[in-house]
């Protein structure tokens, strides 16, 4: 079975990035960007189904700028056998149901037994992807995987819920998004590093996959969330209780 | 015009998120029509129609519904918007692990972008919501012939519960699609404020060191002020506490009047999901700890004496 990861180049997760003075978005240039860091749990985790023997092979897929072959040879260094880059111009705004239609499209081609997802980028936040592309290729889902049991034609999925966990089981080929305590990516070496250079990166468009790619929203602002009022240290527990009481009132 | 909400509930209630969407929807305009899609849902639906702002109730019933399948209730919203009687403009979920798992399923088969999280409606097809861990606020503008949305339930008032009288109409359920089931569940016992909800919530990090000191020092806190307990995601990943009670980006978002972060650095992640507090407390022994910048008052003391004082003084 073929498992497919699509991966997401975004501003690492540590940078605090800074809104543009004419608030036309978030200034991005000269910011380290990594790999997000969901995407590595679920390439992390068609590794480890792979080294068990039940995935023969694992495809990752990046949509956006030349610069996600990056991303994509992080993805191999990792353990991925081979990546394919949906390359778009660095002026597009992708959005998540442009790039859940070119997923579709590779899915469509590669047909793999399962896709495993991030459950959201840290840039957009949008949380949308997985599920998009479920709908499309028909396919059931599970997101916010804390746990995934693959069988030959089945697989097993415990969820992060609101108030716990769930557990589902899907027919194969599914789609599953990935949450934090999925697993612990390994860190890549410098000889797998050296060895996902040697593998195979495939480049196409939007164009070649016939899907169109226009965004559906538009930004009209991007602005700063309001600052908060400066704050006060308080001296001991005591003045702490009296400021609570008798200053913001709230116990 | 009419909007679509779609409830969160647990077949015999209404989850409180479902309150917030309410009067988010209430902001879209026109008619709001909520949607109860479950089984033996009778309870969840009644409960709904006493929703203040709310014009009708559709209830839908299958087994199939039980546990919020995101193949079949988006399957059911579809066949709700397919009907040329209904022909929602806005379709909104709260934006919780449910409406978050089956929104964007219904978006996509109508071929429309979806609109997360949002925390302001500034006109019907125009939203306000938090990108990068809640470090900017964009506005979108939706051309689609429908809005599909999520909500976020602390960028709204919550609408009365009570005072509604929508009459409950019931709707055909669609069929199982057959490619999922429901295994199981293993849910936290918790007699506490739901952390969504609360309107105090202290929440422990990291710097507790251990599941026994998380208890031993946060519950007695919890207890006094009638609180919900949360957790950074250094706790939880060390388990100290259970994943559900994360706060941050990726945990739960919350903004109670007053927020009480123990050992707590202050992670972009973490001030992502708690930066609305009205009033933030923070109780940390490192003075260049990030979480000082946003707290309205600092206290910079070893927790593990602070905390049981502070007990003790309320």
């Amino acid at each position: 079975m073929k498992v497919l990861v699509p991966v997401k180049r975004v501003v690492d997760y540590n940078v605090k990035v800074r809104v543009k003075s004419d608030n036309t978005g978030v200034d991005i240039a000269n910011v380290k960007m990594s790999m997000n860091p969901f995407d590595e749990i679920a390439v992390e985790e068609a590794v480890r189904l792979k080294e068990k023997g039940l995935v023969t092979e694992v495809i990752a897929v990046s949509c956006g700028v030349t610069q996600c072959q990056e991303t994509l040879r992080t993805a191999m260094a990792i353990g991925a056998d081979r990546a394919i880059l949906v390359e778009t111009p660095a002026d597009l705004d992708l959005q998540p149901l442009a790039v859940a239609k070119l997923l579709k499209a590779l899915v469509d081609k590669e047909q793999p037994g399962l896709v495993i997802l991030g459950k959201q980028a840290i840039d957009d936040d949008a949380n949308q992807v997985g599920q998009m592309l479920a709908a499309l290729a028909d396919l059931p889902q599970a997101t916010n995987a804390s746990k995934v049991d693959l069988a030959a034609d089945k697989v097993s999925v415990t969820r992060e819920i609101d108030g716990g966990l769930e557990t589902l089981a899907l027919s194969l080929p599914a789609v599953i998004t990935t949450d934090l305590r999925l697993n612990e990516p390994r860190y890549v070496t410098l000889p797998n590093i050296m060895k996902a250079k040697k593998k195979q990166l495939d480049i196409v468009k939007p164009e070649d996959l016939g899907v169109d790619v226009a965004p559906r929203l538009k930004t009209l602002k991007v602005a700063e969330p309001a600052k908060r009022g400066a704050g006060i240290k308080v001296a001991d527990v005591a003045a702490l209780v009296e400021k609570l009481k008798n200053e913001a009132k709230v116990i | 015009m009419s909007v679509l909400v779609i409830a969160e509930h647990d077949n015999a209630s209404i989850k409180g998120a479902t309150l917030n969407t309410v009067t988010a929807a209430v902001a879209c305009g026109g008619d709001v029509h909520v949607l109860v899609a479950g089984h033996n849902a009778g309870a969840a639906a009644a409960a709904a129609a006493q929703i203040a702002g709310v014009a009708k109730v559709i209830h839908a019933d299958a087994t199939g519904l039980a546990h919020g399948l995101a193949e079949n209730v988006a399957a059911q919203v579809l066949a709700l918007q397919g009907n040329a009687a209904s022909n929602y403009s806005h379709i909104l979920f709260p934006a919780t692990a449910g409406g978050k798992n089956v929104a964007p399923r219904v978006a996509a088969k109508l071929d429309v972008a979806q609109i997360s999280d949002i925390t302001k409606v500034v006109a019907a097809d125009t939203f306000e919501r938090p990108i990068y861990a809640g470090n900017a606020i964009a506005t979108v503008q939706s051309a689609d012939s429908v809005k599909v949305i999520t909500v976020r339930a602390t960028g709204f008032d919550a609408a009365a519960a009570t005072g509604g009288g929508a009459a409950v109409e019931t709707a055909a359920a669609t069929a199982d699609a057959g490619k999922s089931s429901y295994v199981g569940s293993e849910i936290a016992k918790n007699d506490r404020p739901e952390l969504t909800a609360a309107k105090i919530i202290v929440s422990g990090g990291r710097a507790l060191g251990s599941k026994e000191k998380f208890d031993e020092v946060m519950t007695p806190l919890a207890d006094k002020l009638g609180a919900a307990i949360g957790a950074s995601r250094a706790a939880v990943d060390a388990g100290y506490a259970p994943n559900d009670l994360q706060v941050g980006q990726t945990g739960k978002i919350v903004a109670p009047q007053l927020y009480v972060a123990a050992g707590i650095s202050g992670a972009i992640q973490h001030l992502a999901g708690m930066k609305d507090s009205k009033v933030i407390v923070a109780i940390n022994k490192d003075p260049e700890a990030p979480i000082f910048s946003v707290a309205d008052y600092g206290l910079e003391a070893d927790l593990f004496t602070a905390v049981p004082e502070l007990v003790k003084a309320l």
